[in-house]
């Protein structure tokens, strides 16, 4: 589904991801692990084609998209749902999704305002609110839903709990897993490893701009030297 | 003994929407104090508030049983109130050195000053404080290149320059790994023993929180719903229904002893 | 009564132009976070184009389809304008685009020079609104009247397509998060380029639109872009209702002044603008602007530290060969050094306050001729010797300083440099429109310096060593805690302020040794000429300054310098060339883009490459 062959990324001058590569398959939910400033959120960008990597490639369903411009990619089907959300706080509820519709495509799931209404009914009550006016909960909501109105068949969640009360980020897993059964393939990043363990099959760890371990949380577990060099408590 | 700082009905209403309403509390000499709470619950707005960035609506604030209230940031800094931030604000153009200096000289008031070399001002003091926050070996370095962790433990030192009585810290592990987390509290708890410190902070891994803080306070929809021991705190069902949940998202209790 | 309501209905017409200018240029701020400049260009094109389509097309249908016409004309060429200079610096420093944009300008008043010739043109009259309606007994033209029942209608169009189509919608998500949209699946640069094609149109229409009543000349774009600054900067920046409310009080007032208080009128408006702006700093509908919430991408400035010994040998040395050039060099050059010395330091003030204070002044020139006019007005009417003439220049300019800077301080970013500015052309308007004591436009002549320097060479070694000095000067205060202090506030005005910094006040004092050292350089620059007139501190002389440092090299120290040193050479070659302004505009536009660490910047790095400098530590 979706393929990321040794990139290399950059700002400016600095060099943030350092030969970069994990694949991820058809209806899997992988997390991506690792501290501020490993390159989690510069792999979701580069991905994304929002920082265009200097070398390497990524490619989607098949399709080679390093390079693309990033609407492109985004109307291949990959939805991304950014760090600290980023929704447009001068438009409503309903502005905001407007800006993410997206016509329908073949094998995805499809949404409608409604469905996402239903998914997330505090969005509902506040359609004709302006963005600025939510909490924090409701804005993450909000991106989500924003996203999924481009009918994406890949989730990119960018730190989807960080700032969250706990008590949402249990809705959230659900909501996370329930995508999951319904076929979409999710790629979450992630600082909170009990959330990660619960909604993702596979974990990558990112230290350095590089992959540092791909495998299941229980290989994870099981290798202490990893466990004890980028995760230990 | 006095709390270093008091706080009486703290209120902030935005455009009709309280955004925190009557909020009380007392940080006590020598305690590390957290504030926690869902996003939007108010925490940015009473830290904003504390420091002066924020004028409030109604209610009072003490410093050691002197009313700051919507005094300048600059001004409650002079009165020995350190800050740290969310997202770190050092001097990109800087050394780390001549960020640490920068605040000395603030604190010696030399700002208007314009003769001597400031690169050469306070070089030692400001290597004295990089070095309690382990960062001495740098000092040279440009800031725009430090690792995150190494920006936090800066802004550290910086916010130590004045000698302050209290230090105000806005989610200080935020973005970090959990081994850097657990370095940084440390470090912040040591210097609070150290130094006689008292310090506030806000912070959302409840790990963290739990392992250090001396005491916890609660903040929804702009009240205060808790104010006690991390062992009160947890078990109280009513943070638990708006903001702990379940309890499958922090390590168990007593897990960090 | 009858006279009232006529100018009234006057000012309102005059309104419509200045409203659909102003509109444009607030809905491509709004968008693109950049400040046209080139805007009253478009509106110049719009002019000259309408009244070629006019000459061509017969009729009211010729006449009105010229309007539309012409607006689709200056729409296609602010596309070729987006494409081809501004898509490449969207993320460039705001001052990068500003002076890109300032380039644009240069082209196109040289382009419309040699299709349109120098003459002023007049536009023809709307057939069939040719007479005039008495109205209380005061004859109003009918084309006015069909002027204000239009503007209504196209603020409603702009206001429907803003809040109530798709595309709307994305351009107001696009003001906010230009990525986000990208990533949501909208061509955004289609989009930016869509609402380049609507604002310079706009531009366009009001240039063709007003023809029967201003014809078309080759100053029309600098006239109306400081008028259509004010009306947005009143207004508030991106709001268009608000642009429509600043055109008419503006346009009104405008009228009114003319018939009442007519040696005036400029100053007016300037004071309107000063006192919206003190009791709303960002205009009457505008938002506040939160401070990097358009987080902008560039190199950070690098740590600094005073100059070696090389360096300092090498400024010894060229001191030296400039001290022997009266030896060996003729009088001429003497003059040319003399000048080039002049404007460093003036570059050198202005170099202070934009690098190390990070606030982009568009007004400069003000304290530049603002010290040059107290110097020479103490001569003319206080017979007061040169020398305390002198030394009351950078007093002067520092106190004008001192009073612009406490309204501007106020504001950053895109609005300081806008306010900036306006206040520069209070200045101007008040030098140029006070004939009695400043000479208006014959300015202030016979202001020379006493005996003991009235010669060539005298005057020389006197701008060397006062000049050199100046710079020195401010080149040590940078270093110094103040100089850090400053810098401080640009880096992190938050945490500046959270670390005992009172930031404003540090802007406000840094801001009036900047407009002290203008001063300086002004009162120099008086009793080396022996006159001064308006244009020394009208907004060309401004950009000037700023055009030096920047293709010196805004993130360096000695970039002013070093600019002004290069700019100043070949000035008297270049202006002799008949197209300078296309040349020299072409040059900037290709620094922008091609270059833009400027001389200084790029020398710096290709030393590094080369091995010469040690190079910076590389980021992570």
């Amino acid at each position: 589904m979706l393929e990321i062959d040794g990139i290399h990324s950059f700002y400016g001058k600095a060099h943030i991801l350092n030969d970069m590569s994990f694949s991820v398959a058809r209806g899997e939910v992988v997390a991506l692990l690792g501290r501020n400033g490993a390159g989690k959120t510069t792999t979701m960008k580069s991905i994304m084609q929002l920082v265009r990597p200097r070398s390497g490639s990524v490619s989607f369903a098949g399709t080679d998209i390093t390079g693309l411009p990033a609407h492109k990619v985004a109307r291949l089907g990959l939805g991304y749902v950014p760090e600290e959300r980023r929704i447009f706080t001068d438009l409503t509820i309903l502005e905001n999704l407007e800006v993410g519709r997206q016509s329908p495509r073949a094998q995805t799931p499809s949404w409608t305002i409604e469905a996402l209404f239903e998914l997330f009914p505090n969005l509902e009550e506040r359609r004709n609110n302006r963005g600025k006016a939510l909490s924090g909960g409701e804005q993450q909501m909000l991106t989500i839903a924003r996203t999924l109105m481009g009918n994406p068949s890949l989730l990119l969640l960018d730190e989807p709990s960080e700032g969250i009360a706990p008590v949402i980020v249990e809705q959230m897993a659900k909501t996370i897993l329930k995508f999951k059964a319904d076929g979409l393939t999710v790629v979450i990043s992630e600082q909170n490893l009990h959330f990660a363990k619960m909604v993702a099959d596979r974990a990558v760890i990112i230290e350095g701009g590089a992959k540092k371990f791909d495998g299941t949380f229980q290989d994870l577990e099981e290798d202490p030297q990893v466990r004890d060099a980028y995760l230990s408590i | 003994m006095t709390a270093v700082l008091k706080v009486e009905g703290l209120s902030k209403s935005f455009g009709g929407v309280k955004a925190v309403n009557g909020v009380d509390f007392e940080v006590a000499p020598g305690e590390l104090k957290a504030l926690i709470g869902p996003n939007g619950a108010g925490k940015s707005t009473c830290f904003n508030m504390l420091m002066g960035q924020l004028m409030p609506s109604a209610g009072k604030v003490y410093l050691k049983g002197e009313q700051i209230t919507g005094l300048p940031p600059r001004v409650i800094w002079r009165k020995g109130v350190g800050r740290t931030f969310q997202i770190t604000g050092t001097y990109q153009s800087m050394t780390v050195a001549e960020n640490v200096q920068m605040a000395l000289m603030s604190h010696h008031r030399k700002l208007f000053s314009l003769l001597p070399y400031a690169y050469r001002l306070f070089r030692e003091e400001a290597l004295a404080l990089l070095d309690v926050v382990g960062m001495a070996d740098q000092a040279d370095r440009s800031c725009a290149i430090l690792a995150y962790g190494d920006l936090k433990r800066l802004e550290l030192a910086i916010a130590l320059s004045n000698d302050p009585m209290l230090l105000l810290m806005d989610e200080p592990t935020a973005g970090m790994a959990p081994k850097e987390r657990i370095n940084l509290m440390q470090l912040t708890s040591d210097i609070v023993r150290d130094r006689g410190i008292s310090v506030l902070f806000t912070e959302h891994d409840m790990d963290v929180v739990f392992a250090h803080a001396h005491h916890i306070m609660v903040l929804n929809r702009g009240e205060l719903i808790a104010d006690g021991t991390a062992s009160e705190v947890r078990a109280n069902a009513r943070v638990q229904e708006v903001y702990l949940g379940g309890g499958t998202l922090y390590a168990a209790e007593g897990s960090h002893a | 009564m009858g006279l009232f309501v006529a100018q009234l209905l006057t000012g309102l017409a005059n309104a419509a132009a200045l409203f659909l200018v102003a509109s444009g240029l607030s809905l491509i701020f709004g968008v693109t976070r950049i400040v046209n400049f080139a805007h009253g260009s478009l509106y110049m094109l719009g002019a000259y184009v309408g009244l070629t389509l006019m000459n061509t097309l017969p009729g009211a249908f010729g006449f009105w389809g010229s309007i539309v016409l012409a607006g689709l004309v200056v729409g296609l060429i602010g596309i070729l304008i987006e494409i081809c200079v501004l898509r490449p610096i969207y993320r460039a420093p705001e001052l990068f685009q500003l002076v890109a944009t300032f380039g644009v300008i240069l082209v196109i008043q040289d382009l419309a020079l040699m299709i349109w010739g120098a003459e002023d043109r007049l536009g023809p009259r709307a057939p069939g609104l040719k007479s005039v309606v008495r109205i209380l007994g005061e004859p109003v033209p009918q084309y006015d009247l069909a002027l204000i029942a239009i503007t209504p209608f196209i603020l409603f169009a702009l206001w429907w397509f803003i809040t109530r189509t798709r595309i709307g919608i994305l351009v107001r998500a696009a003001t906010q998060d230009r990525e986000m949209v990208g990533a949501l699946g909208v061509n955004q640069s289609w989009l930016f380029t869509g609402v380049f094609f609507l604002g310079a149109a706009l531009a366009g229409l009001g240039g063709a639109i007003q023809l029967p009543k201003g014809g078309a000349d080759l100053l029309m774009d600098l006239n109306i872009i400081s008028a259509v600054f004010v009306v947005v900067v009143i207004g508030g920046m991106g709001s268009i209702p608000g642009a429509f409310i600043a055109s008419v009080l503006i346009s009104v007032l405008n009228v009114f002044g003319v018939a009442y208080i007519p040696q005036s009128t400029l100053v007016l408006i300037y004071v309107v603008m000063a006192v919206v702006l003190t009791v709303r700093p960002y205009g009457l509908l505008g938002r506040e602007e939160k401070a990097g919430e358009h987080g902008q991408v560039g190199e950070v400035e690098r740590p600094i530290r005073p100059v070696g010994t090389r360096g300092r040998a090498f400024v010894f040395v060229l001191l030296v060969v400039l001290a022997c050039v009266p030896f060996v060099g003729s009088s001429f050059l003497q003059v040319l050094i003399t000048d080039i010395l002049i404007f460093c330091l003036f570059a050198a003030s202005l170099q202070f306050i934009l690098s190390s204070g990070g606030l982009v002044s568009f007004g400069h020139a003000v304290f530049f001729g603002g010290g040059a006019y107290a110097a020479a007005l103490l001569v003319t009417y206080a017979d007061t010797p040169m020398e305390l003439a002198l030394l009351c220049a950078p007093l002067g300019a520092g106190l004008l300083a001192l009073g612009i800077g406490w309204f501007c301080i106020r504001l950053s970013g895109v609005y300081f440099a806008m306010l900036t500015l306006a206040f520069s052309q209070l200045v101007w308007s008040l030098v140029y429109q006070w004939g009695a004591v400043t000479g208006g436009d014959d300015g202030l002549v016979n202001i020379w310096p006493s005996a003991w320097l009235s010669g060539t060479t005298a005057y020389y070694y006197f701008t060397l060593a006062v000049g050199v000095g100046g710079i020195l000067v401010l080149r040590h205060i940078i270093h110094s805690p103040f100089g850090y202090t400053l810098r401080a506030t640009r880096d992190s005005a938050r945490q500046a302020e959270a670390t005992g910094i009172d930031v404003k006040r540090v802007q406000w004092l840094a801001f009036a040794l900047a407009g002290t050292m203008a001063g300086l350089a002004g009162g120099l620059f008086v009793f080396s000429k022996g006159s001064i007139f308006p244009n020394e501190l009208e907004i060309g002389k401004s950009f000037d300054a700023l055009i030096v440092v920047f293709l010196g090299g805004v993130k360096t120290l000695s970039g002013g310098v070093v600019g002004a040193v290069f700019m100043e050479s070949i000035k008297d070659w270049l202006t002799r060339l008949e197209y300078w302004r296309l040349i020299l505009g072409l040059v900037i536009i290709g620094v922008v883009i091609i270059a833009p660490d400027g001389i200084v910047g790029s020398l710096r790095k290709l030393g590094e490459r080369i091995g010469l400098l040690k190079e910076q530590e590389s980021m992570r």
